[in-house]
């Protein structure tokens, strides 16, 4: 008996195929790269983010790569003289880097926000955080989306 | 005391004079029951662990990995020496009843002497015997992937395990295969449990809050214990989805952090974690997470006869099918362990006595399918087993029948690390298959796929093995593979792993962009169809009359 694969099937496996594909290369880069760099510099205005402060809650591995459970969150007082006015969430393996941008003000009393997003691949999450004197922080994590089943 | 030769030696000659199973007996007559719970006590709490019984009621052979690689920080670590080498980390006699137990080595013929292991009712003597010891000052722990892969576990989904759990009176459970029963039932069998189920790392996915009790907190010998629970993280990626699609799972470190640091304050004495992340995984969060005392870790099936201390932390790995008891003695006192025991006791089912209410429930449960499951289908001239992270020589025996019986040019069969083993010149019996393959998602696909998905498979898994990070592993071992070989090279990133890849039958490449008929089971997508794999593979053998594999046939590996 043959059967045909049913569309979540085939996106499962499209999916995982997609990391393939993009992570065959030899040597080459660890994933296939969009333009988050630049999506992030015009966020910065060509200011490098330091590596401090954000935090990226996110799984090590995706149960369902269509909707992945995201909590980013930035340590900061949110007083009128210091706190966080933007948040941005782009990805490097998407088709598009852009993911999300949240606005913050002293007002929302702590700089949190969840959502879920879309993973078409395995790839880094990374969010920048935008401060009131102008600086900017950041953190990245690595989100698998595999194929799945073979475990225990 | 007569070295392993010597021993051997003996045992054959003496096995060529007298009647069958005097060298089982010469073997035995070594140990006893009182040696092998032998056990000088130490503070004022004692913990007993089992975990990985994967629905086995009954004494058993299993065969331990000979190839157990270790990536990252944990390359040549235990649990990732195996064979001979695991003998000299541990200074353990080649031959001894300890080699036999722990290790692959020789393990036809010291099968042969030393017999079977396991059985819940043999459990049931050494956890009376410690209780009486040690009276209130006991905490009996199942780490879980108990109640499944077993016929009897399937058919009665998964009542007769708890049945038989429920006389052995467990402190706590947590949980892994259980999920595969589905939601509902999962639910009903917790309700009826008499004991705790417990899962901190398990959201419901609308909202985000806790699915499960995270936590439970015992008096015992003075001690305040806080004991939490944290289930297999990638359950749903691992294993059906559908079956359980409101819940949520993960390593959730945060949240262990913020429960270990609830235990503390509410004035634990000591924090244990029931853990079925596996092995690699615990050892991590140990170095991440602090305030546990103990991690009951489980999953990967690792049995040491050693604690492992990561930190402050202590690491319990108990082996899995039921073939030990892991006892620990704490010395707990102002909020500290200030002293341990440990022993790994191997579960020799003709020298611990069986305890006499659980063999009867055991009896009880089997007897309606005792003679079907004893029926001979086949008899195998090579030792069958499954474990270790390439194909095992019953993996290459499941994929021929893939192969035939599906007349499929490829076949891929999951890495599980349950199964029993057979010995060679042993009839195979139904049990013996249902053994390897009774899951709740068992039919036998037939479909086509380009070379370039297989590899794309290929190197998915295997990243879920040998990704250096334990946080991205899923465990199980690597899937199996009939019809084609290849070479792996583990220490490749994502993607690079896999080269070689070779079809068997015409001894050619395999081809990226032509499409195989390829036959497996076992998958975790909704609405697979085909006949159950027992079936099967028991035509196949049935038909074959006798089969044999050798080892590690298919794959090469490569690791700097």
């Amino acid at each position: 008996m043959k059967r045909s694969f049913d569309r979540r099937q085939v996106l499962m496996l499209g999916a995982g195929a997609a990391a393939i594909a993009a992570l065959g290369i030899p040597g080459g880069p660890a994933y296939a790269k969009n333009d988050y760099e630049e999506v992030i510099a015009k966020f910065t205005g060509g200011k490098t983010p330091t590596p401090s402060k954000v935090k990226l809650d996110l799984p090590e591995i995706a149960e369902n790569g269509n909707t992945v459970p995201m909590t980013v969150s930035v340590e900061s007082p949110m007083t009128p003289q210091s706190h966080v006015t933007d948040v941005l969430v782009v990805t490097d393996g998407n088709p598009r880097a852009g993911v999300a941008t949240f606005h913050f003000s002293p007002a929302s009393g702590i700089a949190e926000a969840n959502t879920r997003i879309r993973l078409a691949t395995s790839q880094n999450i990374i969010a920048v955080a935008k401060m009131n004197d102008g600086s900017f922080f950041t953190a990245s994590k690595a989100v698998k989306v595999t194929i799945g089943g073979c475990g225990g | 005391m007569l070295s392993r030769r010597d021993f051997l030696q003996v045992a054959a000659a003496t096995a060529a004079l007298v009647p069958g199973g005097w060298s089982q007996a010469f073997a035995q007559q070594r140990l006893t029951q009182a040696e092998l719970l032998r056990f000088e006590a130490t503070g004022n709490v004692t913990l007993l662990h089992i975990a990985d019984l994967h629905g086995q009621l009954q004494p058993l052979l299993f065969r331990e990995p000979s190839i157990n690689i270790g990536v990252g920080d944990a390359k040549g670590l235990v649990p990732h020496i195996s064979g001979r080498a695991l003998l000299d980390h541990y200074k353990i006699a080649p031959g001894s009843a300890a080699a036999y137990a722990l290790s692959s080595e020789d393990f036809t013929a010291l099968a042969k002497s030393y017999g079977r292991l396991g059985g819940l009712d043999r459990i049931a003597t050494i956890v009376k015997a410690v209780r009486a010891e040690r009276g209130d000052r006991v905490l009996l722990f199942d780490g879980g992937d108990t109640w499944q892969n077993s016929y009897t576990s399937l058919i009665t989904k998964g009542q007769d395990m708890v049945d038989c759990l429920a006389l052995l009176r467990p402190d706590a459970m947590t949980g892994h295969w259980e999920f595969t029963l589905g939601t509902d039932r999962v639910k009903e069998l917790i309700e009826k449990l008499g004991f705790k189920f417990l899962a901190q790392n398990i959201r419901d996915t609308e909202w985000n809050e806790p699915a499960f009790e995270a936590m439970a907190t015992y008096d015992r010998g003075g001690v305040k214990i806080a004991v939490i629970g944290q289930a297999f993280p990638y359950t749903p990626i691992a294993n059906p989805r559908w079956m359980i699609p409101t819940w949520s799972f993960g390593i959730r470190e945060d949240e262990l952090r913020a429960n270990v640091a609830k235990a503390r304050e509410s004035g634990a004495d000591l924090v244990v974690l029931l853990s079925h992340n596996g092995f690699d995984v615990d050892r991590k969060l140990a170095s991440r997470v602090s305030g546990i005392d103990v991690i009951l870790t489980s999953h990967t099936h690792d049995a040491l006869p050693e604690v492992v201390t990561v930190g402050k932390t202590l690491l319990i790995a108990s082996g899995c099918h039921g073939k030990f008891v892991s006892r620990l003695d704490l010395d707990v006192r102002d909020k500290q362990v200030k002293g341990y025991r440990f022993r790994l006791i191997p579960v020799f089912s003709d020298v611990i006595t069986a305890d006499s209410e659980m063999a009867a429930l055991i009896a009880k449960i089997r007897v309606p399918h005792e003679k079907m499951l004893g029926e001979r289908i086949g008899k195998t001239d090579s030792l069958l087993y499954r474990r270790g992270n390439f194909n095992g020589t019953l993996d290459d025996i499941i994929c021929d029948a893939l192969l035939s019986e599906r007349d499929a040019e490829i076949a891929l069969s999951p890495g599980f690390r349950w199964g029993t083993s057979i010995l060679p010149g042993q009839d195979i019996t139904r049990e013996d298959i249902y053994n390897a393959t009774a899951i709740t998602y068992p039919a036998t696909y037939r479909t086509t796929m380009s070379g370039a998905r297989l590899k794309e498979i290929l190197e998915d898994v295997a990243d879920n093995l040998f990704n250096p990070d334990p946080y991205y592993q899923q465990g199980g071992d690597m899937v199996r593979v009939g019809g084609m070989s290849y070479t792996i090279d583990v220490d490749k990133p994502v993607g690079n792993r896999i080269s070689d890849l070779t079809v068997t039958r015409t001894g050619k490449p395999l081809d990226p962009a032509r499409e195989y008929v390829v036959s497996g089971w076992a998958s975790v997508n909704e609405g697979t169809e085909g006949p159950p794999v027992w079936e099967v593979v028991m035509r196949h053998i049935e038909k074959k009359r006798v089969v044999a594999a050798a080892p590690m046939s298919r794959i090469r590996v490569l690791q700097r």
